[in-house]
């Protein structure tokens, strides 16, 4: 994407990637942060939806968020991605992406659904999926291992548990929760690609992170915006929750 | 043991029934033993009265100690000791099961009604839809000629799996309690393997939704309705198959085959198609289209057995209020009206509701068991369309609405409960019904308060 960074009068395109197939837990939710957090800092902001009936995934946007899915709309939807291989060139030019959840999975190597098949990935990260004895539901904390993040909270409900490879690093260690399910921590991250299984949506109680994938998109930091009490609250509530 | 009896009545009744037909002229006859079967009947029959009697004394213990209603433990207590009560209690009924995401109370209330045109109907009437729910339900009126009952949706199939109701309503379905019933797929799933167990059902089915249909369209007796499909967000894709549907505001359909049946009973701005061509204005007291939707789907289920269709319309259009659900009523000193919303579609259809006036909202949002404990769904819902309303959250996840409302830019006030959002100082200079939308949990707190009052 553009280095320059880009003025008040651009306009930051953020494609919500196939929410027809993934999109299951508020995932829709990242995207009007984003957009949100960019207009009030007077940055105009547009959310591009990609259905999985469009020919293939735009790339001129500047920033992926991927969602939450089943196992069959995880397959459909790696299917979709590989068609013109647009998000792997986003990726190589340094382009934001988000996973959450299945999209973690797809945005991985490999994952492997409940019916025991292996899948291939899109492997933007080095992370490989299997699924466990039971799901991880509940609430989930970790400790961001980005810098500027700090504390992470959200809800947690999958199957899958996952493994970070050597060519990434994860998002963050767990505080309470499950979170990848090996070696205490929790998502994964190569260069600007970030997957996590946090959703609430994650972007909503987690600013910081926002804030982070906004300033990589727009390609400058970011003036920080007012605090407002009730998610001041609602992180301090969250963090506090067990279960 | 062999024994002997002189020919008579007593003795046939007693041991052969009617099994035991004799020749004419003949004077005596062999009656058979008081084997393992006979006994094993005795047994069962002595088990149901025994359960039956335990169930009602919990029932009545429950209610005089003050502990609710007393409905389910009531059941729980009756199964345990009779784990084939349900099929029993249903055996000399015409039973009408209702399932779905949303809008099972309030159909089964209306399917109830008119039945009751028709002959007695018991049902499970406060929305205890598992099978203690049901049993509890059926104890209380057990010469009842109708059955209505309202079941979960994963519930469906230990249902079907017990006995064949007459007709089966299949409403909708649509993302929900995620942590707790899981994804629609798998509810999907359960639903056509609950029909499978039940050839012999009248199935009536959503023909606008295409997990609905995706669930009935391989039943062999399936009547359809239409009244259209506000939520879009779980069916734009093949249930079956995964493809993109075409023409998902319409006559949807897909490449694998699956696709939207011709409706049976069409609901639409004019009013009711039945089946035979005829047209029926349907207005009711409940408001909005869904309404007439579930309406439409107890009128299919009374036609389905026989009610006269005049007498059923009428009492249809007599329904006020399902358990509390659209009702006008006082709390805290204010007239309110409740809606119960806990999902993106029922969510979509309540903003429906109150979007067409400019009364005072409360919003209230638990995450208990009940209720699922993952209220992520807030952002699938358009808030954004409450700008320039006065509202006031709370409940136990009153700060995440806070946080949603905050990024659609709807200002709001988070209060402690509702009985401090009818007091507050932003909303005490209206004399208009404040409207109370609240989820799961919280409707049902708010509906035994003002039960108490």
């Amino acid at each position: 994407m553009t280095e320059a960074p880009l003025t008040d009068e651009s306009t930051v395109r953020i494609a919500l990637v196939v929410p027809d197939l993934l999109g299951t837990y508020g995932d829709r939710g990242n995207a009007l942060v984003l957009a949100q957090r960019l207009r009030w800092r007077g940055y105009r902001a547009e959310i591009v939806t990609v259905l999985s009936s469009a020919e293939s995934l735009p790339e001129s946007c500047d920033i992926y968020l991927l969602g939450g899915g089943e196992d069959v709309a995880q397959q459909a939807a790696v299917s979709f991605l590989r068609r013109g291989n647009g998000l792997r060139r986003a990726v190589d030019s340094g382009t934001a992406v988000l996973g959450v959840c299945g999209g973690l999975q797809v945005l991985g190597t490999r994952f492997t659904t409940g019916d025991g098949k292996h899948h291939a990935g899109l492997g933007l990260v080095d992370i490989e999926t299997r699924p466990g004895a039971d799901r991880a539901i509940g609430e989930l904390g970790t400790r961001s291992e980005l810098p500027g993040i700090g504390v992470l909270t959200g809800f947690e409900n999958h199957l899958g548990r996952s493994e970070v490879g050597d060519d990434a690093r994860p998002l963050g260690r767990v505080l309470h929760g499950t979170g990848n399910g090996a070696d205490g921590v929790e998502g994964g991250v190569t260069g600007r690609v970030v997957c996590t299984y946090l959703h609430g949506p994650v972007l909503a109680r987690n600013p910081a992170l926002a804030d982070t994938v906004l300033s990589w998109a727009v390609g400058a930091p970011l003036d920080g915006l007012p605090d407002f009490p009730e998610l001041e609250r609602l992180r301090a509530e969250r963090t506090r929750v067990r279960g | 043991m062999t024994d002997t009896t002189r020919q008579g009545a007593r003795g046939g009744q007693h041991h052969g029934g009617e099994s035991c037909s004799r020749p004419s002229g003949q004077r005596w006859r062999i009656v058979p033993p008081r084997g393992p079967e006979t006994g094993r009947a005795t047994l069962h029959r002595l088990r149901t009265g025994l359960a039956l009697f335990a169930g009602r004394l919990a029932t009545n213990t429950s209610k005089r100690l003050g502990l609710g209603s007393g409905g389910i433990i009531g059941g729980r207590v009756a199964l345990a000791l009779q784990p084939e009560l349900l099929g029993e209690l249903v055996s000399d009924k015409r039973v009408v099961v209702i399932t779905g995401t949303n809008g099972k109370t309030t159909t089964t209330h209306m399917v109830a009604e008119t039945l009751r045109a028709a002959g007695e109907a018991v049902s499970n009437a406060t929305g205890a839809n598992m099978l203690d729910g049901h049993v509890a339900a059926l104890m209380t009126r057990p010469r009842a000629d109708f059955a209505a009952l309202e079941v979960d949706e994963l519930h469906l199939a230990q249902l079907t799996e017990r006995f064949q109701p007459a007709v089966l309503l299949l409403l909708n379905l649509s993302r929900d309690q995620l942590d707790r019933v899981g994804e629609i797929r798998s509810v999907e799933a359960s639903i056509r393997q609950a029909l499978a167990k039940a050839p012999r059902s009248r199935v009536i089915a959503n023909a606008d939704d295409p997990n609905i249909v995706s669930a009935a369209f391989d039943h062999p007796d399936v009547v359809w309705v239409s009244g259209g499909c506000r939520w879009k967000h779980d069916a734009l894709n093949c249930p079956r198959c995964g493809a993109f549907l075409e023409e998902v505001d319409g006559e949807w359909k897909c490449v694998c085959g699956l696709r939207r049946p011709r409706p049976d009973w069409t609901v639409d701005d004019t009013g009711l198609i039945a089946p035979d061509g005829s047209h029926e204005e349907l207005s009711l007291p409940l408001p909005g289209q869904i309404n007439r939707v579930n309406a439409t789907f107890a009128l299919a289920a009374s036609t389905a057995l026989d009610v006269a269709p005049r007498a059923a319309l009428e009492r249809v259009r007599a329904v006020q209020e399902a358990n509390g659900r659209y009702e006008h009523t006082v709390l805290a000193g204010r007239t309110v009206r409740l809606l119960l919303a806990k999902n993106p579609a029922s969510w979509l259809e309540m903003l429906d509701l109150v979007a067409d006036n400019t009364r005072p909202l409360v919003l209230v949002v638990n995450s208990r068991e009940a209720d699922g404990h993952d209220v992520s769904w807030l952002w699938d819902i358009d808030f954004e369309r409450l700008a320039g309303r006065t509202v006031l959250v709370t409940g136990e996840r009153a700060l995440d609405l806070a946080v949603r409302l905050r990024y659609a830019e709807v200002p709001c006030e988070v209060t402690s409960d509702v009985q401090q959002a009818l007091h507050s100082a932003s909303i005490t200079g209206s004399d208009q019904p404040a409207e109370v939308i609240a989820n799961y949990t919280a409707f049902r707190d708010l509906f035994a308060k003002r039960q108490r009052q």
